[in-house]
């Protein structure tokens, strides 16, 4: 399998990238990491003429916290964000995630920046950022904004991003004392697309009370879905575990998988229900 | 056990040399199909179906041939002008080379693009226009025989339906007979999907032709280059295609498992291509090529197992529908269509069984391969050891004690089977009483027990399969005619060294050490000194080449008596050259000597350098011989598997805890390369138990056409195997051996349907068909709920 | 359209005129006639084309040659010099961990990566560091006690 022709362009700053963009329209495509994009290209279901390579503009790849935000570059790889000893400490809900996503050696390549900004449902870093309240930071000719994770996708392989923007940066609320997050999806086999992923994010105050809660999956929607139903009943409560089971029950109802190769439309409901309730009580352990 | 009769350093039988062939693997050296690159060569895509069923309206070439760099568009119109289009099967049905009217299954080759370099050949492949009137497919083969059902092959003369053949063996009123009158009668359909090899490296070849000598030369991903030689002399000897211009070079081979035994349409393409334009043509078939054409199983198995109420089983009763896609493409022995198949009866003693199928075209991919075992055992081994499981379940009875009252008992053989096989040796009780200690089954009954009161699931799975390999003797067992014997020519070199040739084709299994081994066993030449070859139709004997685990029974067997064709003739050698007449020489491993002054001794390196240097009167010079081996029977493998498992049922996640391989393969050759080929085997054992399938729609689609969908095992899903032995040597095999390799893959996957199936069996599930996924486990707790 | 790149291979520096859409492990294997880098997917998921990019492995089929430019590629023919062995190939032969030797450069290359960022690694981790790989032949046992000898054996050089 071999891509249909197309030109190659290589953009070693933003400004470069976004001029290029600007030149060649709709038919050029951005490429970061290029593990979502070369296969499709591979596979000719996706041909565009023109691939401006952003990989290797200089200063977006980091994992920091500054001024209450964990801000992670958007061409940090999935392997810098399973070794990062901030997200080992801090946001181990990075840790759960990266090292079911594909392989290592795709890891090495594979960006979140990408993962993210291709607006497919079956990646698995939609769902932490949906359950995380993440800001996407966008940025175009026209300068830099901020998208609220919640206004970022829009459909099928459909986001927010204006044609010549680029996802430059994420940005999390920071860690603190009495939050916690975790994400585990089940796979047919290791580095599968997602039969269905959870992530859960929960803040608690000094009673244990939670005082904000996310919840969103991977791969049991067209669009990622963040669970705002069960999220609401979660926030001013005390996580028990009746609470979980009522939140389980409600993520194995307001999902929408279909049956396909990885399951029918009861299972993938079930083992929802199953995964968020342990997700549930991993980040709970984690915010303690 | 084994006694190893050499030194290490002569590292003859039962010694884990290590394998001389790893260096060049190791270094990035192997020479792979894809490796050859000859001065001019072109490359070759195929444009491909994408409907299941369909006429063809047109082919245009047009835009294909404006691509700067295309040379050659070719159709099924285009052989047809010299009668290529059409091809026969290993097993006398006819398979089209490439269509002129119809296309029977999605992904058929339509036609060829030849063009300087892949890439454009790729985008060549993308611009002929084919207009398809689709048609609607047979996908399900139960509806092939149904009298409204389209008859897919009008094309063959007499053909009335899409019904291809009827196979029986065993006395079907006897055994009706007995299960009716029988206490205890289990009854079970069991489907064993279609499934893909997947090796590694996929197939491909260079078909260079030399206009000049016209001499055709093929580097091809075959598992049986003689056999291939002889088949493209017969398939087109009529354009010119002589066999002794042809030579088939099968270089190093990543995997084959029986998907590199048939001759695939691109292969004739790719050999034509090169014969009219006159360069070298590589085709390389990417993995969805490979993926959905050249299946294994798709066996449909309604089966009886008849018994008394305290389990004395009576009788086997197997009824088989085959899905054979739109051409009969087995690769089995001419008059076995079934392959091994009545082989079902399995390890157990009882006397009446009737076992019979039929085969059905439908709009799939022909295939009928092998998936690294001996043709069609893992589906017999699967029926009859779900059908001891049942019994056992029936009448409650532990499956490890209702098995050792059944087992064909150590004395009994050679033991002739109610389906006409004549097992050579084994000692099925010792075999699975070491499974059972090894995995410590009595503790896990108990834990079982306890875990049970719990609610929790967890089963134990056995296994205790007999598998038949070797294929010969030549009076039953042929390809196309040819008998299936195989070969091994030897030449001893003035210093002592050797080389050696086989008729064989290594894919990893280690010819290159073994041989030696089986020589250094023989002769007393160091393995190291002796050199292995093979693959290559212009320097290596004829041999029908290595599947279905023959290449120790019939080309180990010619080696050992090749090599003691030579050792009589060195006896004479020793005998001149210690002036005593023949009758006073003895051989001992690497000599001979004087019977009663062992002092008085040449060794077989004097002897080889005497054959070029110092002959007898009268004596013919030189020490080389080469032996064509004929077996007298096959050999009979067997072993026990043990597999533990977990289940959890809220999600229907399935853990492999244990599983514990007990082989018997007679005498052992390598011990490290024997218990190499077992864990492989296993791995491609769990791989169809729990992943692997080839799902299609309804409308004849392959819905897991890639690696992404068809799942490969990893190291992760891949347990820990445990393995162990027995070993009672065949009888009649000249060094004991009895083949290997397959019989993991025959063995795993009942073990693990029956642990699964024994998980569950608290909550009355009592059968589920392989795969067996957490999402089938979680729909079947459902249904039982 | 065509690019200049120069790539520092087995460390040797190579200037090639590459197209656009060359993949790595077409650039690699027909380029620079280093073919013990393989094919075996088409998809990423076999790891067959395996190589270290700059000290990291990656897939080459998934990457475009052009994007390599300025690089450093290390392929098995790189590993050692001719007629040696890595520790990691002196393990596989020892352990046997491998039969056809296609998936076997591959599957070296990884676990060079995988032993450099985790010297001393559980046989868990040897499983799924390789995860990425495919081996249709060994059934995984022999690859990991071959990583396992090959982490002793760096380890002890280290010292």
């Amino acid at each position: 399998m071999i891509p249909s022709g197309f030109t190659y362009h290589k953009a070693t700053t933003l400004e470069a990238a976004f001029a290029l963009s600007q030149e060649l329209g709709d038919e050029a495509k951005y490429m970061s990491g290029g593990h979502s994009l070369l296969p499709m290209m591979k596979l000719r279901f996706a041909t565009p003429e023109h691939i401006i390579d952003i990989s290797k503009i200089a200063g977006l790849s980091y994992i920091k916290e500054d001024n209450g935000m964990l801000k992670i570059g958007a061409l940090t790889t999935q392997a810098e964000l399973e070794h990062s000893e901030l997200c080992k400490e801090k946001y181990p809900i990075f840790g759960d995630a990266t090292k079911l996503i594909a392989d290592p050696s795709v890891r090495n390549v594979g960006t979140i920046g990408g993962n993210i900004a291709h607006g497919d449902a079956a990646n698995d870093h939609p769902a932490l950022m949906l359950a995380m309240n993440a800001i996407i930071i966008a940025e175009g000719p026209d300068g830099k904004r901020e998208i609220p994770i919640t206004e970022f996708f829009h459909g099928f392989y459909m986001t927010a991003l204006e044609p010549s923007e680029i996802l430059v940066e994420i940005q999390i609320p920071a860690a603190k004392t009495g939050s916690g997050g975790a994400y585990h999806k089940i796979e047919r086999k290791v580095g599968d697309y997602a039969t269905a992923g959870v992530a859960v994010y929960l803040e608690l105050d000094d009673n244990g009370i939670c005082t904000k809660a996310g919840v969103a999956l991977t791969n049991l929607s067209a669009v990622p879905l963040k669970l705002t139903r069960a999220e609401e009943i979660l926030v001013g409560n005390t996580i028990t575990e009746a609470l979980m089971d009522q939140v389980a029950e409600i993520a194995s109802e307001d999902c929408e998988p279909e049956s396909d190769l990885r399951g029918s439309e009861a299972y993938k409901r079930a083992v929802t229900k199953t995964i968020t309730k342990q997700m549930l009580q991993r980040a709970l352990e984690r915010a303690q | 056990m084994f006694k190893c009769k050499t030194s290490p350093e002569v590292g003859g039988m039962g010694h884990s040399v290590k394998r001389k062939e790893d260096a060049r693997f190791l270094h990035g050296k192997g020479n792979y199909v894809d490796d050859v690159k000859l001065p001019g060569m072109l490359t070759m895509v195929m444009v491909r179906s994408p409907y299941a069923y369909a006429k063809i309206k047109s082919i245009n070439k047009e835009k294909a041939l404006a691509i700067p760099g295309v040379l050659a568009v070719i159709t099924g119109e285009d052989l047809a002008q010299y009668n290529l289009h059409w091809m026969p099967t290993l097993l006398s049905d006819s398979q089209m080379v490439l269509p002129t009217d119809t296309v029977m299954h999605q992904s058929q080759e339509v036609a060829a693009v030849i063009a300087t370099d892949r890439y454009i050949a790729v985008d060549g492949a993308e611009a002929v226009e084919v207009d398809y009137e689709v048609m609607d497919p047979i996908v399900d083969p139960f509806t092939a025989l149904n009298d409204d059902a389209p008859l897919l092959r009008p094309d063959k003369e007499g053909q009335k339906d899409n019904h291809i053949y009827h196979w029986e063996r065993g006395d079907r009123a006897k055994t009706d007979e007995v299960i009716a009158k029988a206490d205890v009668v289990v009854k079970e359909r069991i489907y064993l999907p279609r499934i893909h090899v997947a090796s590694i490296e996929t197939c491909g070849c260079v078909a260079a032709y030399d206009k000049d000598t016209q001499k055709l030369t093929v580097y091809l991903t075959t598992q049986a280059p003689h056999a291939i030689r002889t088949v493209v002399a017969l398939v087109a000897g009529h354009v010119g295609l002589s066999e002794e211009k042809i030579r088939v070079i099968s270089p190093d081979i990543g995997g084959g498992f029986g998907g590199k035994v048939p001759v695939y349409p691109a292969y004739v393409v790719a050999i034509a291509a090169s014969f009219l334009i006159g360069k070298p043509v590589k085709w390389i078939e990417d993995r969805s090529e490979n993926l959905v054409n050249g299946f294994a199983r798709d066996y449909h198995m309604d089966c009886e197992l008849a018994a008394t109420k305290e389990g004395k089983i009576q009788a086997f009763k197997v009824k088989t529908l085959a899905d054979h896609g739109y051409t009969d493409s087995s690769a089995n022995p001419s008059k076995y269509p079934t392959g091994m198949f009545s082989i079902c009866t399995g390890s157990y003693d009882y006397e009446h069984a009737f076992a019979e199928l039929d085969a059905v075209y439908t709009n799939k991919a022909p295939g009928g391969v092998a998936y690294r075992c001996s043709f069609r055992v893992t589906e017999a081994v699967h029926a009859i050891e779900r059908m001891v499981d049942k019994l056992a379940a029936e009448i409650g009875k532990d499956p490890a004690e209702l098995r050792m009252e059944n087992f064909i008992k150590k004395e009994q053989f050679p033991y002739a089977s109610p389906l006409g096989w004549s097992y050579d040796s084994g000692d099925y009780h010792a075999t699975l009483e070491k499974a059972m200690d090894m995995v410590g089954y009595a503790d896990y009954k108990k834990e079982q027990a306890e875990k049970r009161k719990e609610g929790k699931l967890m089963g134990i799975g056995i296994c205790t399969f007999t598998e038949v390999v070797g294929a010969g003797p030549s009076k039953d067992f042929d390809i196309l005619g040819i008998a299936m014997f195989d070969s091994a020519e030897i030449r001893v070199h003035p210093t002592g060294k050797a080389l050696a040739r086989f008729g064989t084709k290594s894919q990893g299994q280690g010819h290159e050490t073994t041989y030696a081994q089986i020589l250094a066993e023989e002769l007393g030449i160091p393995y190291t000194d002796i050199e292995i070859d093979e693959g290559d139709t212009d320097t290596a004997p004829y041999g029908l080449g290595t599947y279905a685990s023959r290449s120790t029974p019939t080309a180990g067997a010619a080696a050992a008596i090749a090599a003691r064709k030579l050792r009589d003739k060195g006896k004479k050698i020793a005998a001149h050259l210690l002036e005593v007449s023949e009758e006073d020489i003895e051989w001992e491993v690497g000599k001979y000597f004087v019977k009663g002054a062992p002092e008085k001794s040449k060794t077989i390196q004097d002897v080889a350098f005497a054959a070029y240097t110092n002959i007898p009167p009268g004596m013919e010079p030189g020490f080389e011989t080469t032996h064509y081996y004929d077996p007298p029977n096959l050999t009979f493998p067997n072993g026990a598997y043990i597999c533990v498992v977990e289940v959890d049922e809220e999600t229907g996640a399935i853990d492999v805890k244990r599983f514990v391989a007990i082989d018997d393969c007679g005498n052992i050759i390598n011990p490290m390369i024997v218990e190499g080929q077992v864990h492989g085997g296993l791995t491609q054992g769990i791989a169809p138990a729990m992943y692997e399938g080839i799902e299609y729609d309804t409308e004849g689609n392959v819905l897991n056409g890639t690696l992404m969908d068809y799942l490969v095992p990893t190291a992760v899903e891949s347990p820990h195997w445990e393995t162990g032995h027995t070993i009672t040597p065949s009888p009649h095999h000249p060094l004991g051996a009895k083949g290997v390799a397959e019989s993991p893959t025959v063995g795993a996957p009942p073990a693990i349907a029956n642990a699964i199936i024994d998980a569950l069996a608290p909550l009355g599930i009592k059968h589920l068909d392989i795969p067996i996924t957490p999402a089938k486990v979680w729909e079947a707790i459902q249904a039982h709920k | 359209m065509k690019h200049e790149i120069t790539v520092k291979i087995n460390g040797e520096s190579v200037t090639a005129e590459v197209d656009s859409r060359l993949l790595l492990v077409h650039f690699i294997r027909e380029n620079l006639d280093l073919t013990g880098t393989h094919i075996g997917c088409d998809t990423s998921n076999c790891g067959a084309c395996t190589i270290l990019l700059d000290g990291k492995s990656i897939k080459s089929c998934t990457y475009l040659a052009v994007r390599a430019d300025g690089s450093e590629i290390t392929t098995i023919e790189g590993v050692a010099a001719d007629g040696t062995n890595h520790p990691l190939q002196q393990a596989f032969h020892d352990q046997h961990g491998l039969h056809c030797g296609f998936c076997t450069p591959g599957m070296i290359m990884r676990s060079m990566d995988l032993l450099k960022n985790n010297p001393n690694p559980t046989e868990e981790e040897i499983r799924w560091g390789i995860s990425g790989n495919l081996c249709r032949c060994t059934g995984y046992n022999n690859i990991v006690k071959a990583v396992q000898q090959a982490a002793d054996e760096l380890q002890k050089e280290s010292v």
